[in-house]
């Protein structure tokens, strides 16, 4: 343990006495290497070697190109949003005139209905005429043949009345006077 | 390696990161020795080389990763210069670009172990700010000739105060390159530094029994140190690069 400590102890002393060897060391190069006015001049004339340099370098190529390329890519950049409005612009027109085309559509659509159902009622009408003409014209017809036989079954009775009237007279032994039997059997026919 | 710690002890050599050094041996660092400064300047250029061109040689519409970094850091540092100096101010972009570059990428290159923060030395970000400051000056005065001075006459003031204020505003507009620059240099040093510091006292197990405490202590240290660096990376030269819009808005606008 005390071996432990006087071993720290020295190596302490050492630590120190080192450190003042670096101490003096460095005050021989005076103090700081920064405030060695010595080496100034070697480092100033590198210094703007450099800065000559690197200022060459960048503005001769580096940041022209650089400039350039972020310009490029400016512009791309403009011309794509331009063609993309362009294109929706062209979009736009496009739906408007599909939505006409379906509106067109849609009125022509209905224009034709409403044409064919005038052409179907026309027809309808026409038929309907017709069909009326003929039912009266086979009525009116039907009604002059009824009338006819009307008249003719009167006739017949008429006939009948006057040869039974006359066979009548003729069995009651008379003798007929057709004109005579004729003018009462049409004298009853009209009561 | 126990025995090799412990006769060395802790180091602590905190500073020894920042030292300039010759890259091919030798010990005088003259004006235009290729030193570790150059390697880690050459290593940034390098660096922003690959990303701002070679990540965006494609030129593509629909960026790859790599490009769409490069376009994220552009537009990022192009709205800033618009949004807070002005869109006369983007003639400015490809400087203020190029500083903002510069130092993020010197910032976290700085990050990789043993790597050399460019960053962190004054000398460097002076000069950069010196350079910001020159600017905005003539900048000021060619744009809006002795009016620019009207920066420092701040005619919302009750009269007065104006002479008063005109001197406390041309001492924070000379104080400006100053705190400009020791910001970006301050905050860079520190936090390496410090990660440095915890780093030092990593080894402490392999020297005496407190280690067992200290060791794992010290390496969770690093690492939340190290995230830290990491946002203030970022935020050091952001701080740099809007501050530099800012000046640049007042040389352009001098008009409160």
């Amino acid at each position: 343990m005390a071996n432990t400590t006087h071993e720290a102890a020295e190596t302490a002393t050492e630590a120190v006495g080192h450190a003042a060897e670096a101490a003096g060391h460095a005050a021989e190069s005076a103090g700081m290497p920064q405030l060695d006015f010595a080496t100034f001049p070697n480092q100033i004339f590198w210094l703007v070697v450099a800065l000559i340099v690197i200022y060459f370098i960048l503005s001769r190529i580096a940041l022209p190109r650089i400039g350039g390329i972020l310009a490029d890519r400016q512009g791309t950049i403009t011309n794509d949003i331009a063609a993309a409005e362009e294109l929706k612009l062209k979009a736009e027109e496009a739906e408007k005139a599909y939505n006409q085309a379906l509106v067109d559509a849609r009125a022509e659509a209905n224009k034709i209905i409403a044409e064919a159902r005038a052409a179907i009622q026309e027809d309808l009408d026409a038929a309907t005429a017709k069909a009326d003409a003929e039912i009266a014209a086979k009525a009116a017809e039907s009604a002059k043949r009824i009338e006819e036989i009307r008249a003719h079954a009167v006739e017949n009775v008429a006939e009948v009345a006057k040869s039974a009237a006359a066979e009548i007279v003729a069995a009651f032994g008379g003798k007929a006077d057709a004109s005579a039997v004729t003018a009462a059997v049409d004298t009853r026919l009209k009561g | 390696m126990a025995t090799e710690a412990q006769s060395e002890g802790l180091a602590f050599h905190p500073m020894d990161q920042f030292i300039v050094k010759p890259l091919f041996g030798g010990e005088t660092v003259g004006m235009m020795t290729p030193t570790n400064v150059t390697l880690w300047m050459a290593l940034t250029i390098l660096a922003i080389t690959g990303l701002f061109v070679f990540g965006t040689r494609g030129r593509a519409i629909i960026p790859s990763r790599i490009q769409s970094i490069a376009e994220l850091a552009y537009g990022f540092i192009h709205k800033m210069v618009e949004d807070v100096a002005g869109k006369d101010a983007l003639k400015f972009f490809p400087y203020i670009f190029t500083l903002f570059c510069f130092i993020v990428f010197s910032n976290f290159l700085g990050l990789l172990p043993k790597a050399f923060t460019t960053t962190s030395h004054i000398a460097v970000t002076a000069v950069m700010a010196i350079a910001v400051f020159l600017t905005v000056t003539i900048v000021g005065f060619v744009k809006n000739g002795a009016g620019f001075l009207g920066l420092f006459w701040v005619s919302s003031a009750p009269l007065p105060l104006r002479p008063i204020l005109a001197l406390i505003e041309v001492i924070s507009y000379f104080v400006r390159p100053v705190s400009h620059s020791i910001r970006l240099a301050g905050n860079m040093m520190a936090g390496h530094a410090v990660i440095k510091v915890f780093a030092a006292f990593a080894p402490l197990i392999l020297i005496s029994g407190i280690g067992v405490a200290v060791t794992p202590l010290s390496i969770i240290a690093i690492t939340a140190m190290y995230g830290l660096e990491i946002l203030v990376a970022f935020i050091q030269a952001y701080v740099f690069t809007i501050l530099t819009c800012v000046y640049l808005k007042d040389a352009l606008h001098p008009h409160h």
